[in-house]
């Protein structure tokens, strides 16, 4: 797929999240405030708020509402976009304080508190005139009626505006669940429509790109996804064509919409008119699990929420961290969690060919590694392996004398997510000493080793040497081949001790991102067979070894070992959050 | 429109019971009485002792949940999943067609399930999923007693669902909206 051209407006990462241990924002610069009212009650919000880009601009009335509390249905407007205007769906009624033209002073009522104007149509004294509260900036002593009898009527309006030509298709729209066209109707909007003329029929199932189906009869025009790409993904694919009741999206002729942005779209579209062609008809959304994770498919470390049910992942979404990755995740990471229900996926523990257990297992283990002599063992771990992983690997490493190192893995970056590093803990390996800044630059040494026969026991984690720089060879010259891996390869293939490991979404951890973001996955499905999580086992190894001291939990793990990694002193656990702590690296 | 109902507290003589027991005696008394004097109910109304003359129910009867066919044989059920996510007993089990599923058989409803079951075992007969059908494609039927002699024999695929449930005419939406859509051929994108 074609790099999106550059964009004039990269993702904005929020200042204030980036540098610190913590994820407490930095204390904000004074801002001057404005006390207004929303639904009768006064609060005082800031005179300026970032917009989509971080710029600091008049607060609208959508945001104070936001501040009170107060939720304004919208559909064009978006926190990270730029604002349009054009759904009409926002619409408030509101009053200002009354001025005497001739003293320009505030007229007051008796009580002394002051008159206030509600908005009417000039020609039409008697109607209320309501405003865009996404696009209208707030003035001192302003009143949001956000749920007068005129404000509903407004959203009504709009509702059954919007809903004239749509198709209702909900029982067959994967959209369905999460539509906010659903959501606003039942809560805004009116039960019948007045409406018995035909409807307007335009495309439906309309291929617009590699990933993304379209249907236009859903769509409501919010330009959405008109904005996104041209502003955000820099690529100016998509737009409207034809007049009124007859407004379509289409991308520009001859043009696919295939930027490596495009299903963002999807969660952008408020509606079921772009859905994803990889998630379509798959499962309905009320019934996906939401386990927030981390996408494994390069250094950026999207915050995701990968949605499962019964023990099958059906999608992931970008999980909005402004730390991170914004509200957006790039395409080949989205799709890129088919593997973990391949069918050849390893699931039985072998002992030298014969199927074993677990306790077995690791029991031999521990003997072959503690009579191993001093420097006689070498550990090739990945840097797809979660951080606590890759500290009891060191851990182990350390306490036998042993080499250790991981697999470097690069690619193309972009301008917007995508990293050259594709590994997603490669800063976990580097800051629990697993690998040297460089990765991989131990592994000619670790081969050398094993050819002159210093090195007579390997041990592999998730990686298939044999395409890192040990020829099968070399491998073959191995006394103990020890490998743990998710999917078989030729270095599975050669193992003496194989122990199937778990994809992330099967287990929990914390991967460190290529700027020292911490962020900790949940675990959203069961292993298959008998796969356990790579540091249950790589603990009950390292405590039989003396190398560590038990810990009953991920959490008692991760705190264990940020006691004993100095970049990572005075995190725990608990802090992490949802969203991430960042670290120095 | 509310209905209040009495909910006034026991009496002592009430909350002895008695006179729940003395109903209950009266009512199996008055059926001994009957079955003495060679009379039956369900002989009355069917003509026979059940199992041998099965029960006539009458005409809408909600006995066991089948998916409906349309006059023109295609499959109504469009996989919203709906019912499964209703079903209080759990008793239903979708499997949706996926991106590269079999088309629907009515061309503009775009999909239909790949697999449907329902776990007659676990099934209630309590008709949600006829209420919640957007599509009216799953009817409770007149069956009510459903015997097997395995568990996996008790779970009814959609093929045996459809078979069993037969043809529901109905407005045909879909059929109508591709009509529509069709008489405005004048629709002016071509891009
Ligand atoms: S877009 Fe929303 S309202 Fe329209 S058919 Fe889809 S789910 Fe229903
Ligand atoms: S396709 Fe969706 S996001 Fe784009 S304009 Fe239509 S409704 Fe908005
Ligand atoms: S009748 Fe009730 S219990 Fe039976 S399948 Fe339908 S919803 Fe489930
Ligand atoms: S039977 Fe009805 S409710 Fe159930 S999936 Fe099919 S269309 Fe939906
Ligand atoms: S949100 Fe669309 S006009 Fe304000």
């Amino acid at each position: 797929m074609p790099e999106p051209v550059a964009s004039s407006h990269p993702i904005t990462i929020d200042p204030t999240m980036s540098n610190a241990v913590t994820n407490a924002p930095a204390a904000p610069p004074p801002v001057e405030k404005v006390r207004v009212k929303v639904d009768g009650r006064e609060i005082e919000v800031p005179k300026t708020m970032p917009d989509w880009q971080g710029k600091m601009q008049p607060t609208t009335m959508l945001q104070a509402c936001k501040i009170a509390g107060v939720e304004v249905p919208h559909y064009c407007y978006h926190h990270k976009l730029p604002v349009a205007g054009n759904c009409r769906m926002c619409l408030v009624e509101f009053s200002t304080p009354m001025m005497d033209p001739a003293t320009r002073k505030p007229v007051l009522n008796e009580d002394g508190s002051p008159k206030m104007a509600r908005s009417v149509l000039p020609y039409e004294p008697q109607t209320p005139r309501g405003a865009i509260a996404c696009a209208t900036p707030i003035s001192p002593g302003m009143e949001i009626h956000a749920a007068s009898p005129a404000t509903k009527q407004m959203r009504e309006a709009v509702l059954e505006s919007l809903l004239i030509n749509h198709p209702l298709d909900c029982p067959i729209c994967d959209q369905a669940g999460e539509c906010k066209l659903q959501e606003y109707s039942v809560q805004h909007g009116q039960a019948a429509s007045r409406f018995v003329e035909p409807k307007v029929h335009k495309p439906k199932a309309v291929d617009l790109g590699p990933r993304i189906m379209l249907d236009d009869e859903r769509c409501i025009l919010c330009t959405r996804c008109v904005r996104f790409t041209r502003d955000v993904a820099g690529d100016d694919a998509l737009g409207i064509v034809n007049r009124g009741s007859y407004n379509t999206i289409a991308s520009a002729p001859g043009r696919s919409f295939d930027n490596n942005y495009t299903l963002n779209t999807v969660d952008l579209c408020p509606v079921g008119a772009l859905t994803s062609k990889d998630f379509r008809f798959k499962m309905r959304v009320w019934f996906l699990k939401e386990t927030p994770s981390v996408c494994t498919s390069c250094a950026t470390g999207c915050s995701v929420t990968v949605g499962s049910r019964e023990g099958i992942v059906h999608r992931y979404e970008p999980r909005e961290n402004d730390a991170v990755n914004g509200p957006w995740m790039c395409d080949s990471g989205r799709l890129n969690y088919r593997w973990i229900h391949r069918p050849d996926r390893l699931g039985k523990v072998l002992l030298r060919g014969a199927e074993s257990d677990w306790t077995s297992a690791i029991a031999e283990l521990a003997a072959l590694l503690g009579s191993a002599p001093k420097g006689s063992v070498a550990f090739v771990a990945s840097s797809r392996q979660t951080t606590e992983e890759l500290w009891l690997v060191s851990r182990i490493a350390r306490k036998l004398g042993a080499l250790t190192d991981t697999v470097a893995r690069e690619g193309e970056p972009d301008r917007l997510l995508v990293s050259a590093d594709k590994n997603p803990n490669s800063q976990g390996a580097r800051l629990t000493g697993v690998s040297f800044t460089e990765a991989g630059v131990t592994i000619p040494e670790i081969a050398r080793g094993i050819d002159e026969g210093r090195i007579r026991t390997l041990v592999v984690l998730g990686e298939d040497v044999t395409k890192a720089g040990i020829s099968s060879e070399t491998l073959a010259r191995v006394g103990n081949l020890v490998v743990s891996d998710i999917l078989p390869n030729a270095t599975t293939a050669a193992a003496h001790v194989l122990l199937p490991g778990c994809a992330h979404v099967e287990k929990r951890g914390t991967f460190i991102n290529g700027k020292g973001r911490i962020q900790r996955f949940g675990k959203a499905i069961e292993p298959r067979g008998d796969a356990r999580a790579e540091w249950e086992w790589l603990q009950e190894l390292a405590v039989a070894l003396g190398a560590v001291e038990p810990s009953r939990s991920i959490e008692g793990l991760f705190n264990r070992m940020a006691s004993d990694v100095p970049a990572l002193a005075g995190v725990e656990w608990a802090r992490l959050g949802d969203l991430g702590v960042t670290v120095p690296v | 429109m509310t209905k209040v109902v009495d909910r006034s507290p026991l009496t002592f003589y009430e909350r002895t019971y008695l006179p729940a027991i003395l109903e209950g005696i009266k009512v199996t008394a008055r059926h001994f009485a009957r079955t003495v004097q060679g009379q039956n109910t369900a002989k009355d109304l069917s003509g026979g002792y059940y199992p041998e003359t099965p029960w006539k129910v009458s005409e809408g009867y909600r006995g066991a949940p089948y998916l409906v066919r349309d006059q023109e044989g295609a499959t109504k059920c469009v996989s919203c999943q709906l019912c499964e996510f209703v079903c209080p007993p759990k008793a239903i089990k979708i499997t949706p067609p996926g991106p590269d599923g079999q088309a629907a058989d009515r061309a503009n409803a775009e999909k239909m399930p790949r697999e449907f079951e329902i776990n007659m075992l676990r099934c209630i007969f309590c008709g949600l999923c006829q209420e919640v059908c957007p599509e009216e494609a799953i009817f409770l039927r007149n069956d009510y007693s459903l015997t097997g002699l395995s568990r996996e024999e008790m779970v009814y695929n959609k093929e045996k669902l459809l078979g069993l449930g037969g043809v529901h005419a109905g407005v045909q939406k879909w059929k109508h909206k591709a009509e529509e859509a069709r008489a405005q051929e004048t629709f002016p994108v071509k891009v």
